[in-house]
């Protein structure tokens, strides 16, 4: 697995995408502590990018990337390696590079500026988006055979998660406002991995009342603790549960 | 060696393949023939794993390869057009081949030096003719001195000189006891290359004998009048049960 690893890394650090976006996260971070010298502000901005940026950037590399190895994959699928060894050697590769990208770009200037608790959290949702809109993209590349296609599905995945799905749940609220609640968002909030990132970040930061009535019911349902523990290990299912599809897909998939 | 085993496959509505059973044995070299289409490729792709058939089983040395993957190290194969990742150097792909495949230690290197591969190392994958990336299909297929060789059209796109190369390389390793499987719709080839033939049409096979019998049963010295011969018998057993 580590031989077929290598490769993939190799093709990976070929393109430079990945140096690139590294500077990109660096140069913004950077600007963003110039701005601002209280660095409670500076993570609730970088935030901002996190939430939105991190999972695109993942989301489109990572399809892109499934979609330019079909060559290497095919080639590999014929020699004695396990389809499942070959599937996860791409998705480690790219994972970690996406995740080293992000750690350098936005740990880096945090180092330089000053560790606090809410920055190591901020990195830590950073890497956990990372891998859930990787897992995503490669569900997304093995549901067609088609380029465009796969680009379409990831992107929509992105949009659903980090635009419509707030709007729908919007909506929800507001229409069943005479109901209680608490419970039901609590639950259809678990549905959106960025949503809950939201919440591990805000819980971390103490100001969870800022994100309004859901924020403040999550915090008192939970305690920052309990909470965090909570839409953590979802996190976590929204990476295993996205992956281990596309696994099943790719080994009963014809090339 | 390889059994094939009523082996299905349906590309939703097209059925690629239909109740295939074959025997391929260890030292025959067997030419796969039939029309564009008709399931030679498919056939080849199943007993490398790269497409799961529908319902069936094949057997490669006495075990499923539904659930295996080991037995693909004793497999070589040159697809019909291969494909390779476009930045990678010749050199590069044949060294990370070699890495990959660490379980043969006896190398093959007989073809890339027959085609003069050492000297095009720095040649980028995607600035390579079609030739040249045939030759570097045949040289990865025959590197690792493998007891099964799995040939997609191998003269197809080569020069005169290259196909000569390649076929000498083929003869050569028949001889030593080798399992060849060839497509190819160069019949003249198959006729030096090949003992026994399968004739594959719209997913079944209609023919499976050596080339001798074949031969004899049609009155043909030659392998392209037989197939021909063959065919017109076919289509006419088939038009008379039409009518019916």
């Amino acid at each position: 697995m580590t031989r077929v690893i290598k490769y993939v890394f190799y093709d990976i650090l070929r393109t430079r995408f990945i140096l690139m976006y590294t500077v990109f996260l660096l140069i913004s971070t950077f600007a963003l502590f110039q701005f601002d010298s209280d660095t409670g502000k500076v993570v609730l901005s970088l935030l901002n990018i996190v939430l939105m940026v991190v999972p695109l950037v993942s989301v489109v590399f990572a399809t892109i990337h499934f979609f330019n190895s079909y060559e290497f994959i095919e080639l590999m699928l014929a020699q004695p390696i396990k389809r499942s060894t070959i599937f996860m050697s791409e998705y480690l590769a790219v994972s970690f590079s996406l995740c080293t990208a992000y750690v350098v770009g936005v740990g880096v200037p945090i180092l330089m500026f000053g560790v606090s608790p809410s920055v190591l959290t901020l990195l830590f949702t950073g890497v956990v988006l990372t891998l859930v809109f990787v897992s995503l993209a490669f569900l997304s590349s093995v549901l067609t055979r088609d380029k465009a296609k796969a680009i379409g599905i990831a992107l929509l995945f992105w949009f659903y998660f980090s635009l419509i799905y707030d709007g729908l749940l919007l909506w929800v609220v507001y229409s069943f406002s005479d109901y209680p609640l608490e419970k039901v968002t609590l639950a259809l909030i678990a549905f959106n991995p960025v949503d809950l990132a939201r919440i591990v970040m805000l819980l971390q930061l103490d100001i969870a009342a800022l994100m309004g009535y859901t924020g403040a019911f999550y915090q008192q349902f939970f305690g920052s603790s309990l909470g965090m523990l909570f839409s953590t290990s979802i996190l976590f299912i929204w990476i295993a549960l996205p992956i281990t599809l596309a696994l099943r897909i790719f080994k009963r998939k014809d090339l | 060696m390889i059994s094939v085993k009523q082996v299905d496959k349906k590309f939703g509505n097209l059925t690629a393949l239909d109740q295939v059973s074959l025997e391929l044995k260890a030292g025959k070299s067997y030419a796969l023939i039939g029309p564009n289409g008709s399931g030679k490729t498919t056939l080849i792709k199943s007993i490398l794993g790269l497409v799961i058939p529908t319902s069936g089983d094949i057997v490669f040395d006495g075990e499923s390869i539904m659930r295996d993957w080991k037995y693909r190290e004793k497999i070589g194969y040159m697809p019909q057009i291969g494909h390779y990742p476009d930045n990678m150097r010749i050199g590069q792909l044949i060294d990370m081949m070699k890495n990959i495949r660490q379980g043969n230690p006896k190398l093959d290197e007989e073809l890339i030096d027959a085609f003069k591969l050492y000297k095009m190392y720095d040649k980028r994958m995607h600035a390579l003719s079609g030739g040249t990336r045939q030759k570097v299909s045949a040289a990865l297929a025959f590197l690792f001195n493998v007891p099964v060789l799995i040939l997609d059209e191998p003269t197809a796109g080569l020069d005169p000189v290259a196909a000569e190369i390649l076929k000498d390389k083929i003869l050569h390793e028949k001889h030593k006891g080798k399992l060849i499987i060839i497509t190819s719709h160069i019949l003249s080839d198959l006729d030096e290359l090949a003992t026994e033939m399968i004739y594959i049409f719209e997913g079944k096979v209609q023919y499976n004998n050596t080339i001798e019998q074949l031969k004899q049963e049609t009155n043909e010295s030659r392998l392209n009048k037989a197939i021909a011969t063959l065919i017109r018998q076919k289509e006419l057993v088939a038009s008379v049960t039409d009518l019916t």
